[in-house]
């Protein structure tokens, strides 16, 4: 158990969350990738934190911050979801193009 | 003991992780996501964090629930009855996320990285707690505004008619769409 494991841990995560936020084409499952990505940034702060500065509250702090991003981006993520399917139909990301102009 | 909870967990949160996008179902799809979220918070847990390390696990298997919920209703073929592969440009991403993690990994290996500095609290959540509420308070009041405007905009856009909405998309719907007759005009 090394700072080197947990953060290729972490990084193996973030990798993981990136194939799938950018390959996925439903809406719903990007955003399981970015609570992936999301994920992989946790168990690295929390890494951080425990094997270099565990005297400040720091990493903690920053934990505290991702925690909160994952919540901001489920919520919206899921407001956006819903008003995009209201509005048009779209679940899908191809299907949302009326910007690719 | 705790190299093998690592190695357990690490793995287990890194293959769950990984079949997120490998299976058809979503309900396992979700179960997946959440395995992968409880691994991550054992390893908090196991960092000495156990408070942080229980709030991630409670928040996600909520999230889960609540995610579960909203994959049946949106994606087609909720159950995975018939195989399914709903990607773009896979190549393309997957080398992304290989380059990515080579660069990060090569990072990890290479960093002369400092030596420990200090020693864990006897008690890391009232270290967390006395920073939230002393020298980090503003970052503590930025979350909270952040989760206030979280909640109104998350409201706003999941309605299904606010008062903008009464002349369409491009604002040329006369009369404008209410749902009870007899306002200004009508």
């Amino acid at each position: 158990m090394t700072l080197q494991l947990f953060l290729l841990l972490a990084a193996g995560l973030f990798a993981i969350g990136l194939y799938g936020a950018l390959s996925q084409q439903s809406i719903v499952m990007i955003m399981m990738g970015l609570e992936l990505m999301l994920n992989g940034v946790t168990v690295g702060a929390g890494a951080f934190w425990h094997y270099l500065a565990p005297a400040s509250a720091s990493g903690q702090v920053i934990l505290v911050a991702v925690v909160v991003a994952m919540s901001v981006e489920m919520a919206i993520g899921f407001a956006v979801v819903t008003a995009i399917f209201r509005a048009r139909e779209v679940d899908m990301t191809d299907m949302a193009a009326d910007l690719k102009r | 003991m705790t190299t093998a909870v690592f190695w357990v967990l690490a793995l287990l949160a890194a293959a769950s992780g990984f079949m997120v996008f490998r299976f058809n179902s979503m309900a396992r799809v979700t179960i997946s996501l959440m395995v992968s979220f409880l691994a991550s918070g054992g390893l908090l847990v196991l960092l000495g964090l156990g408070y942080l390390g229980v709030v991630v696990i409670l928040m996600m298997v909520m999230e889960m629930v609540i995610m579960a919920v909203f994959m049946i209703a949106y994606m087609m073929n909720p159950a995975g009855l018939m195989p399914m592969a709903m990607f773009h440009n896979k190549r393309g991403s997957l080398a992304i996320a290989v380059v990515t993690f080579a660069l990060l990994a090569a990072g990890i290996f290479l960093t002369p990285w400092p030596h420990r500095s200090g020693a864990p609290p006897r008690d890391a959540t009232r270290q967390l707690g006395t920073a939230l509420m002393g020298s980090q308070m503003l970052t503590m009041i930025t979350l909270g505004f952040t989760l206030l405007a979280t909640m109104v905009g998350a409201v706003v856009l999941a309605t299904q008619r606010g008062r903008y909405d009464r002349f369409g998309d491009d604002l040329k719907r006369r009369p404008p769409s209410d749902p009870v007759r007899g306002g200004v005009g009508r």
